[in-house]
């Protein structure tokens, strides 16, 4: 056997799965325990129902759009905070966090209030016929704030290391500053954006606190997957809920390995460029 | 260390100096706009029971949604009064065994102390002029009313304007089908709780009418102040009954039966019922009523027994998987 740096292996291995079973395993079988009450009928009956896969696409379309945001507006962020030395820089790097440390609820309400048709912004959008609050553009907006976060901090330790010599290079090569950024720079970084895309995604998809205020909640229109389940709740339906519970849980992994997949196959692709 | 376990000691005999040897501790399980209610409702009766049995007794307090609540009991909460916004929650309850299954008899008026029924607040002078229920399916009106699947309040909301309609219609259920249908299409937010739809309407200014509890009407009045509401009393409303219990199984468990009794039988009172009057409940003892008339305007009003049998019936009608609401509700 290979000499290990640090000692006690097996152990610190048998406490990770342990611990990663006891966390997150556990809690998942006794999800899908609870929603195999429903059986496969109503799992069929469940999934056809066109409000329920009217909210799944909200959800999951949603979740998908504003992870697309994110990343878009997430890496600008990220590159200004570590390319350029500006006052206040420490406090906007700071800011960056607030939607990691603001109660979702606490978010939600204050997006609506904003956005309402006689908030601030809400009000003078309403002039030129645009509504964000009670629709869907509402929801949208609230999943951006909630996973914006992700993907500044994921970006930023990898621009930080990011090698000069290679975009110095390439300029003195005469590549202009479009082709520097996009055949150069950007495959670098495709990696670490499709890691900041997946967590901005994962985070707005179970999306409830700050959704729920904004959102309108119109059935299939303004309805988002998490409020369906609270529904089922309501009406002391525990299987109904375990089960859409299940089959985000599943969709959600699906993405997941989807996204897992490519960024192997993109690692791959931008160490040949290198 | 040793420090630290001489103070832990020197506390823990202080506490237990502290409690008087017969201290009885209740937990009140309520839903969400009963804060104010139960805050004065507990220290009359804290004081009341104190100078009858000198025992002390420390009232807790649990709010959130009716039917969150109802499961949180279910699932363990040890409540030893459940005050609920509707019987069916407390139905739930009593389905697990918690309960003896003849709670609402046991008290008098269906085991509600205290009423409500169900208005129309609208923005200062009534601009759209809304005066009945024909008035919410007009063009161009907004109704603010939140989601009965959600919340419990709202299912009053709902059974409110289908017995308006069924009576208008002399008991023709397509009829108050299509009334009702044509309701919810006015419907722009459907919020998850009575007072989210009350913020919505009130402070985010969505919508020409909310249909609220009078409760909640009322406290949206004096907390926002007169001029920026009226209250419109329609033709023809329900009798909001929010139901009380004692939790049969954790009273016996933590011996609190006598004082549990007790508090649920002292929401009768004269002197609780002035205090629901004030908190804008409807008193059931007619001399409180005669106090408070000039805040209750006169009521048409119906018993959910009256049109649609009892809440059980009304659930499994209206509110379950696919069933009316599902069928008919906003974006149908």
């Amino acid at each position: 056997m290979r000499r290990r740096i640090l000692p006690g292996f097996g152990l610190s291995l048998g406490y990770a799965l342990t611990y990663l079973g006891l966390i997150v395993l556990l809690p998942l079988v006794a999800l899908a325990w609870k929603a195999s009450g429903i059986g496969v009928g109503g799992m069929l009956h469940l999934l056809s129902s066109p409000r329920t896969l009217a909210a799944l696409k909200l959800s999951f379309g949603g979740a998908i759009l504003a992870a697309i945001i994110n990343v878009c507006f997430g890496l600008l962020v990220a590159w200004v905070l570590v390319r350029y030395r500006f006052p206040g820089r420490r406090l906007f790097d700071a800011l960056v966090d607030l939607p990691f440390a603001l109660p979702t609820a606490v978010a939600g309400i204050a997006l609506t209030a904003l956005y309402a048709p006689n908030g601030w912004l809400g009000h003078w959008l309403k002039h030129y016929g645009i509504q964000i609050a009670y629709a869907p553009p509402g929801v949208i907006l609230a999943m951006v704030f909630v996973g914006f976060p992700f993907v500044v901090r994921t970006l930023q330790p990898v621009l930080e290391s990011l090698d000069r010599d290679v975009e110095e290079a390439a300029e003195s090569l005469g590549a202009s500053h479009a082709q520097t950024f996009f055949r150069v720079i950007l495959p670098m970084l495709v990696p670490t954006l499709l890691t900041g895309f997946a967590l901005a995604l994962a985070r707005a998809v179970g999306e409830y606190g700050s959704v729920i205020f904004i959102a309108g909640n119109i059935p299939m229109r303004s309805e988002i997957a998490p409020l369906l389940i609270v529904e089922k709740l309501e009406e002391f339906d525990y299987a109904g809920a375990a089960a859409l519970g299940t089959v985000m849980l599943i969709a959600s992994f699906a993405l997941l390995i989807l996204i897992a997949v490519l960024q192997r196959w993109s690692g791959r692709w931008a160490e040949q460029l290198q | 260390m040793k420090k630290f376990l001489l103070m832990l000691g020197l506390l823990s005999a202080l506490f237990a100096a502290a409690a008087p040897a017969k201290d009885v501790t209740l937990l009140n399980v309520s839903y969400d706009p009963t804060r104010e209610l139960y805050r004065d409702i507990n220290a009359a009766f804290v004081a009341q029971w104190k100078a009858q049995h000198g025992d002390a007794v420390t009232i807790n307090m649990s709010h959130g949604g009716s039917g969150k609540q109802a499961r949180s009991v279910v699932d363990g909460l040890p409540a030893d009064v459940v005050t609920l916004a509707l019987a069916n929650d407390i139905d739930a309850v009593a389905s697990r065994g918690l309960i003896a299954k003849d709670w609402q008899k046991r008290l008098p008026d269906n085991a509600s102390p205290y009423t409500s029924t169900i208005v129309f607040l609208v923005r200062k002078g009534n601009p759209k002029s809304i005066k009945d229920w024909p008035d919410l399916i007009k063009p161009n009106i907004q109704v603010i009313t939140p989601n009965p699947k959600t919340s419990g309040g709202a299912r009053w909301n709902f059974l409110a304007a289908w017995g308006y309609a069924l009576k208008q219609h002399g008991g023709n259920e397509t009829k108050a089908r299509a009334y009702v249908q044509a309701l919810y299409q006015h419907v722009p937010v459907l919020d998850t709780g009575a007072r989210g739809a009350t913020n919505t309407f009130a402070q985010r200014g969505v919508g020409d009418v909310l249909v609220a509890w009078e409760s909640e009407a009322l406290l949206a009045q004096r907390e926002l102040g007169k001029d920026t509401f009226d209250i419109v009393v329609p033709s023809i409303s329900i009798l909001a009954e929010p139901p009380v219990a004692v939790v049969d199984k954790n009273v016996d468990k933590h011996d609190t039966r006598a004082v549990a009794e007790a508090y649920v039988k002292f929401l009768y009172s004269p002197q609780a019922q002035a205090i629901e009057a004030k908190n804008f409940y409807r008193p059931r003892l007619s001399a409180v009523s005669a106090q408070f008339a000039a805040q209750f305007p006169k009521v048409n009003t119906f018993t959910i027994n009256d049109v649609f049998g009892d809440w059980h019936q009304a659930q499994a009608k209206f509110f379950a998987d696919g069933a009316i609401f599902d069928q008919i509700g906003p974006g149908h």
